[in-house]
């Protein structure tokens, strides 16, 4: 069997306008040092050139990091975008500066898990592990 | 063998002496709490310092406030003459949102203004561009006309009070817009102090706003610094920044380093112009943040002056002492606010502020404690402002020039720190200047290594953060922390006078300006200020111009490190 197989693939991305990449560089490398095969977007991309490249990669997991505040913008035209594509087995998560009143709007949109500041690096690789185990073999 | 050097060896004889004793002794008794001390940057620390460790300063490079080479100062009286100048950066929403704010902390005894963007103004974007999208007046406030522009400085006399705008690829603009506004009110350009941020090279390295590639952005710069140098003698047309270099994850060390790299970049391109360096050097301002560790950083702002005025007068031959004194603008580290207990951000900003009037800031902004939720509400605003009145008012630290000045571990700590510059200096140089190792990521690289090695010291506590990895309080919860409000209707309003002043303009003549303006841009030798403020007293928007010289320059797409 292909030990690559059971490799977590994730995608992390960077969406609109924001340039704060500290945060989404320091989850690229944390999550390849776990192991993990590890895509990184780059800055100031559109949701559907981010959803293009979660698909052709075929990713487990499409992680988006946003510090601009835009972020009720940008995770329901990610969702939709997927869904167009019928792309709904990646699973969604999000970083950065978000109020917990709209953390929580966007989970019930379908976004699976938010990460805040300071979330420590390992509870960042425990949490794409465990919401890739929860969605199963595709 | 000279007197100082007698004397640094008998202390380095009596250290030895000491540590084989007292030390040896009560560390048999009483271990230290860690092997081996650094400051947050790196620096191995020692047990304690004495005249042994400044035997390698000269004096001289100590000096005098106000005196080459400015280690303790850039004027001779500091704050004994006048306070820092307390700058708290505001916007959001529309002109008149921000209007409101600025009149608000004027009113609260602030003494200059500093304008926030919001993303799309950053990137050159009208408020109704598709990349727009959720991001109009959120994070700073929008401006795409004129017509924002005088909304924005409404009741606010512009002659008096100096206004700094956090701007870069599309600072020229803005820059533009301040001309034809004072020009609209009659104002005297040569009284207008300020300042335009206007440093792209270490939005490439760090902050990551950008519209065209690297060579006609640092010609925009130069252009702006020429236009400014002839016309408006007292604003700033740059602020070499190394906050954002620094919040983006780099050492303190390389905060300075690329700051001078890319210093040295900016006056290489303005001394090919012709130009010579006194002529513009006097008004060239830096940025910097005021991180945790109080002694390093004090070290770092005095270490900063020294290479800057070396620089100046050894590398660019400056004859005027007022183009060898470095001026900066200093905010307490914004990533060093916690969310986790997040009033304690209001006594690590104060530390902060302690250290950068002890260093020597010309003005400053402390954060607000809500900083790692949103941006700042007014109660946010007044603590942090009230914070910096306290040291400059109650502490009587802004009594004494530079008084740290003479300490045996400042004065080593800053030498080091000057000899750490030059060598990466050095390696810039080496290695084919600043501009090349910014195409190549080289300075992205460096920041992004350090960055993580932060986030690893942080998870495991060897880097301290109380209420993250220390004093956890697992019962917190964040219901009762009040939040800036976003108004929905912002965008809407925003992009509502947008079209009214693209109704009510002359299509034609901002048309034939348009065209103008790409003339000049493919010329080298003219200066893009000019045509671009015709522009925008003719009603062109921040968008027509950005859109404009795509079609010249195209644009900059990252190839990201990580």
């Amino acid at each position: 069997m292909d030990p690559s197989a059971d490799r977590i693939r994730v995608l992390v991305a960077k969406v609109g306008l924001d340039g704060h990449d500290r945060g989404v560089k320091i989850v690229a490398r944390t999550l390849r040092d776990a192991g993990m095969d590890v895509i990184y977007t780059g800055l100031h991309r559109t949701p559907e050139e981010v959803v293009e490249a979660a698909v052709q990669e075929d990713v487990d997991v499409l992680g988006v990091s946003i510090l601009s505040g835009a972020h009720m913008t940008v995770f329901p035209r990610i969702l939709d975008a997927l869904r167009a594509r019928q792309a709904e087995d990646i699973v969604v998560v999000g970083g950065g500066v978000i109020p917990d009143d709209e953390a929580a709007a966007l989970k019930r949109l379908g976004v699976r898990e938010l990460m805040l500041q300071d979330t420590p690096p390992e509870a960042i690789v425990a949490m794409i592990r465990r919401v890739v185990a929860e969605r199963g073999a595709r | 063998m000279n007197e100082p050097a007698r004397d640094a060896a008998r202390w380095a004889q009596e250290v030895a002496e000491w540590e084989a004793d007292e030390v040896a002794k009560f560390l048999a008794r009483s271990p230290e709490r860690k092997a081996q001390f650094a400051t947050l940057g790196g620096f191995p620390l020692k047990r304690v310092y004495t005249p042994s460790d400044v035997a390698d300063t000269p004096p001289a490079d100590i000096g005098l406030p106000g005196r080459y080479p400015f280690t303790r100062g850039p004027y001779p009286t500091m704050y004994r003459g006048r306070i820092w100048t307390m700058r708290q950066i505001a916007g959001f929403g529309t002109a008149e949102d921000t209007n409101g704010r600025f009149k608000y902390l004027i009113a609260n005894g602030q003494t200059g203004l500093s304008t926030d963007f919001d993303m799309p103004t950053l990137m050159g974007y009208d408020s109704d561009h598709p990349m727009s999208e959720g991001e109009v007046g959120r994070e700073g406030v929008a401006i795409d006309t004129l017509a924002d522009m005088e909304a924005l400085f409404d009741g606010i006399d512009l002659e008096r009070i100096s206004v700094s705008m956090t701007i870069n690829p599309s600072a020229w603009i803005l820059l533009a817009m301040y001309v034809a506004l004072a020009r609209r009110r009659g104002l005297d350009l040569d009284k207008l102090s300020g300042t335009i941020q206007a440093d792209i090279l270490k939005e490439y390295q760090a902050q990551k706003e950008w519209i065209y590639p690297v060579a006609p952005s640092v010609r925009i710069v130069r252009d702006c610094i020429t236009y400014c140098a002839r016309h408006m003698k007292r604003y700033n047309p740059i602020n070499i920044s190394g906050y954002h270099v620094s919040e983006a994850g780099s050492s303190p060390l390389d905060e300075i380093a690329f700051t001078m790299c890319n210093l040295i970049a900016y006056v290489e391109q303005v001394t090919a112009t012709g130009m010579h360096v006194d002529e513009f050097a006097p008004r060239l301002a830096f940025f910097y943040v005021c991180q945790a560790d109080f002694f390093e950083e004090i070290a770092k702002f005095r270490a900063a002056r020294r290479v800057y005025a070396k620089i100046m007068k050894e590398r660019f031959g400056a004859r005027n002492p007022e183009s060898m004194r470095l001026r900066f603008h200093c905010q307490t580290a914004a990533a060093s606010l916690t969310r986790p207990q997040h009033k304690v951000n209001i006594v690590r900003t104060s530390l902060q502020a302690l250290a950068a009037v002890l260093g020597g800031a010309q003005s400053l902004h402390t954060n607000g404690m809500d900083e790692a939720f949103a941006i700042p509400t007014e109660e946010a605003m007044r603590i942090a402002l009230r914070t910096q009145q306290v040291v400059a008012e109650e502490s009587g630290v802004a009594s004494v020039v530079d008084p740290l000045g003479g300490s045996y571990f400042v004065e080593s700590l800053t030498t080091q720190y000057e000899k750490a510059i030059f060598a990466v200096i050095d390696e810039v140089d080496a290695k084919g200047g600043t501009v090349k190792l910014t195409e190549e990521g080289w300075f992205q690289r460096r920041i992004a290594d350090f960055a993580y090695e932060t986030a690893l010291k942080k998870a495991s506590g060897e880097k301290p953060v109380l209420g993250v990895n220390r004093y956890v309080d697992p019962h917190e919860t964040f219901d009762d922390v009040e939040l800036h409000p976003y108004d929905k209707s912002t965008a809407q309003r925003q992009i509502a006078r947008l079209n009214r002043v693209r109704a009510e303009r002359d299509g034609a003549k901002v048309a034939a300006l348009l065209e103008r303006l790409v003339e000049v841009a493919r010329d080298e030798t003219q200066n893009v200020m000019p045509v671009t403020i015709e522009l925008v007293a003719a009603g062109a928007s921040m968008g027509d111009v950005v859109e404009k010289l795509k079609g010249l320059w195209g644009t900059y797409r990252e190839r990201p490190v990580f």
